[in-house]
């Protein structure tokens, strides 16, 4: 295997993870308004993803990071074509982090704690969904392909990246984010608030179902590979079978199998991709791949090199940090008083 | 594509504003990363002094300014992505020609310090009623280590633009590539710049350590955790002064043997110069551009002794330099903003020197204990607290405007850096967006932290029932 290849491979395991870990906090961010009933239900709903979600954020500034070192190209030609929708996640995940971590102290300046937490409240929900949504249309579209002149420029506005099958794609991660946040919350938190995630999630989790079979199925059709086939099913029966385990009431399987179900949606994604990296529309020459869009070989040694020492012991530690916090939130645990 | 939008936008310059975006972004930025810097390992010691002496005042000043440190570190992470992403964003072509150099220290902060810090720092604050002592006390130390490694890491990024090494052209690909990853790690304006940074940010964590102490012992309140915080304060700033000045002196022996053109422009010196003509000026009253100079206050000797450490060296002049520089590199101004560089140079030095005038003046007057003092001193040592942070900005300001007019030094001009995808609108867009947004976090951060220095120490409920979340949002 050739050293590009091996980096397609941790690029897309990068942006995996990030999905698989940031799509929950989304999912528990849109929550907020339906299952946060009054200001103890939403700190319990926050203090589920509390002590991650700063961490789980990061898997995105690396995974940006290491698409720089290893697709300079790749990197340049999306994040300059992407501009405004990457503009609006991060005005996003900035409202969102500063959100969580603001929310709670209103009270020490003597702000009107009602409206100050509704505003911080109103800011995680929109700095969840929207990301939750672009994130979709911006890979969706890099699958399809976008129109690239001969310079790797993208020559398209926002509006060339709203097409049908770039929004399905971001109807699907919204939706699939959200059921994924639900699900999380029936596995952390205990009491009423469980119950009802567990319903929300039965509903979300059909929708999701429906869009994710016909964005599924599109890409596939488009991008025929045997293994985007298997990847494709094992999304779709995992999801399924993700569904049917919530509704049973076995969350923990319901939740490792809606982890299956984005390692597989996402991966058959960088399956239809391979070896392109960034497919242009407006020529299929200027489109650019896992071979012109790649790091020399010396970098991608020496990267390669930080990367195998690495990931196996971020994923120790980061692990290690979910079992410190493995314990279940609920009404019972939020002190009297608090803020 | 933009039919419809008039043509005095169109017009706009992609570049000019991308600039202004960049400066914007990387100075807001940059106001909370010190801070981050420096009260970690302020925070840490603390707690190991109340670990190992159980002393509960140490613990109240751990918790009083890990909050502190927290409140400020959610802001560096939010504003870091958009450092990120911008190099892409709007410097596409930047990113396309040194990607495969510039593009491996950003990675490895990522896998090797990035991820290090925000996991170790959602332990240390959630952590408290969940591990044990020892093993809490380790994860602020562990977050100590994420903070600093990825303050190498992003220095040795930057001091690849200022001084390129360890690369090799590919003409095929018209593209720098990384030929030697032990040079770009062991740059020589890495060595020198992150001590420099690092013993500035302990001047600015320990003048709001100052700050808050002065807040208290002004108002006479939890006078015995607040007179060891204030003592604590003055002398990491002091510490930290001296550290500076001796990190300072490596950076510009540094910098006059990898950017000459940048100590020529600190000094707005036209002609090369040695011996006693190679004077610095301490203040200069004329021309901002130091073209006619009508009246100075200088010091012979001084700019040849920075420059080299002797008392005879030559300074070589912005005008020698431009003249080499049309030779090697064609036609065009080699020169940086002179104004910006002179006065820059100038107030980083003097915000500096008057943070840690303030610090020594503070250690003789409380020493034995001494707290009864006029509300004016407690007043001065109250507002002293921005001088190290303007004077670290200023000197980012001089460091990055300095290097111009290149991105990278001698390699790539800033004209040719910018992504030519993107037009002037859609930056005017993110200019806007990025204003509005940091400027109203920017108010209620201040309030937020003013809020929590000026509540001062809590008292400590031993909690038995690690089910309650200590800290709950």
């Amino acid at each position: 295997m050739q050293l590009n290849e091996i980096w397609f491979l941790i690029v897309g395991f990068l942006f995996i993870g990030y999905f698989v870990l940031d799509g929950f906090d989304f999912g528990v961010g849109m929550a907020l308004p339906f299952l946060g009933k009054d200001d103890t239900d939403r700190r319990v709903l926050i203090n589920a993803i509390g002590p991650v979600w700063d961490l789980n954020e990061t898997w995105v500034i690396v995974a940006g990071a290491s698409l720089f070192a290893a697709f300079p190209e790749w990197y340049a030609s999306l994040f300059s074509g992407f501009y405004l929708p990457l503009l609006l996640i991060l005005a996003a995940l900035i409202m969102r982090g500063v959100a969580f971590e603001y929310r709670g102290k209103g009270h020490t300046i003597g702000a009107d704690e009602k409206k100050w937490k509704s505003r911080f409240d109103l800011m995680i929900v929109v700095g969840s969904a929207l990301p939750a949504l672009l994130w979709g249309v911006a890979f969706a579209n890099i699958v399809q392909g976008v129109p690239l002149n001969k310079e790797h420029v993208y020559t398209g506005t926002l509006f060339t990246l709203l097409n049908p099958y770039g929004l399905l794609g971001g109807l699907v991660t919204l939706t699939l984010f959200f059921t994924h946040g639900l699900i999380f919350i029936t596995l952390k938190t205990d009491g009423d608030i469980k119950d009802r995630a567990r319903a929300l999630a039965t509903k979300v989790g059909v929708i999701t179902t429906v869009l994710a079979a016909v964005f599924l199925v599109w890409t596939l059709i488009a991008h025929f590979s045997v293994l985007g086939f298997i990847l494709t099913a094992l999304a779709a029966l995992s999801l399924i079978a993700a569904l049917l385990a919530n509704h049973l009431k076995r969350e923990g399987i319901s939740f490792s199998l809606l982890v299956v179900t984005i390692i597989t949606a996402v991966g058959s994604l960088f399956a239809a991709l391979f070896p392109n990296v960034f497919p242009s529309s407006t020529n299929p020459a200027f489109s650019l791949t896992i071979d012109n869009a790649s790091s020399s070989e010396y970098t991608l040694t020496v990267m390669t090199w930080v990367a195998v020492v690495m990931i196996p012991l971020v994923l120790i530690y980061q692990g290690w940090t979910y079992w410190v916090f493995r314990k279940r939130v609920s009404r019972k645990s939020i002190p009297a008083g608090s803020h | 594509m933009h039919s419809a939008i008039p043509a005095v936008l169109t017009e706009l310059s992609a570049l000019d504003l991308s600039r202004w975006q960049f400066g914007l972004t990387t100075v807001y930025h940059f106001l909370f990363v010190p801070l981050t810097i420096g009260m970690v390992v302020l925070v840490a010691i603390l707690q190991t002094v109340w670990v190992r002496t159980n002393d509960e005042k140490f613990l109240k000043l751990t918790k009083l300014f890990g909050k502190i440190f927290l409140i400020n570190f959610a802001m560096g992470v939010v504003t870091g992505i958009v450092q990120e992403f911008q190099f892409g964003m709007n410097w596409s072509d930047y990113s396309r020609f040194v990607g495969d150099v510039f593009g491996a220290p950003l990675a490895m902060e990522g896998l090797l310090a990035f991820f290090f810090e925000a996991t170790f720092i959602g332990l240390w604050i959630f952590g408290w009623d969940r591990l044990p002592k020892k093993v809490h006390l380790a994860t602020i130390w562990m977050t100590v280590l994420g903070v600093w490694l990825s303050a190498y890491f992003i220095l040795a990024a930057n001091a690849f633009m200022q001084n390129p090494v360890g690369y090799q052209i590919n003409e095929v690909k018209n593209r720098a590539e990384l030929v030697d990853i032990g040079a770009v790690l062991t740059n020589i304006v890495a060595m020198n710049q992150f001590p420099h940074t690092v013993t500035a940010s302990f001047m600015f964590a320990g003048a709001v350590i100052v700050a808050v102490g002065a807040y208290h012992l002004k108002r006479k309140q939890f006078v015995e955790p607040m007179r060891t915080a204030t003592r604590f304060g003055l002398w990491t700033v002091l510490l930290g002064g001296i550290g500076t000045v001796i990190t300072g002196d490596g950076l510009g022996l540094a910098m006059v043997q990898t950017q000459p053109m940048k100590m020529a422009a600190a000094e707005a010196l036209y002609n090369t110069a040695s011996g006693a003509d190679a004077s610095f000026s301490i203040f200069t009253l004329g021309t901002p551009d130091g073209v006619s100079e009508l009246f100075s206050v200088r010091i012979p000797y001084l700019l040849s002794f920075l420059s080299t450490h002797t008392l005879n060296g030559t300074v070589e002049g912005l005008n020698n330099l431009q003249a080499q520089y049309v030779q090697l590199y064609g036609p065009g101004n080699y020169m940086p903003v002179l104004w910006i560089t002179y006065w820059a140079f100038r107030w980083m030095i003097g915000l500096g020197m008057l943070s840690a005038l303030v610090a020594v003046t503070g250690l003789l007057i409380t020493r034995k204990w001494k707290y009864n003092l006029p509300n004016w001193v407690w007043n001065v040592a109250i507002w002293a607290v921005p001088l190290p942070l303007l004077g670290i900005s200023v000197g980012w300001m001089f460091t990055e405007m300095g290097r111009q007019p290149w991105i990278v030094f001698k390699l790539m001009k800033t004209a040719n850096a910018v992504s030519p995808g993107i037009n002037g609108v859609d930056v005017l867009i993110s200019l806007i967006v990025f204003t509005l947004i940091y400027g109203v976090l920017a108010v209620v951060e201040f309030k937020l932290l003013v809020a929590a220095a000026q509540k001062g120490v809590e008292e400590q409920a031993v909690s038995e029932d690690s089910d309650k979340m200590a800290v709950a949002y």
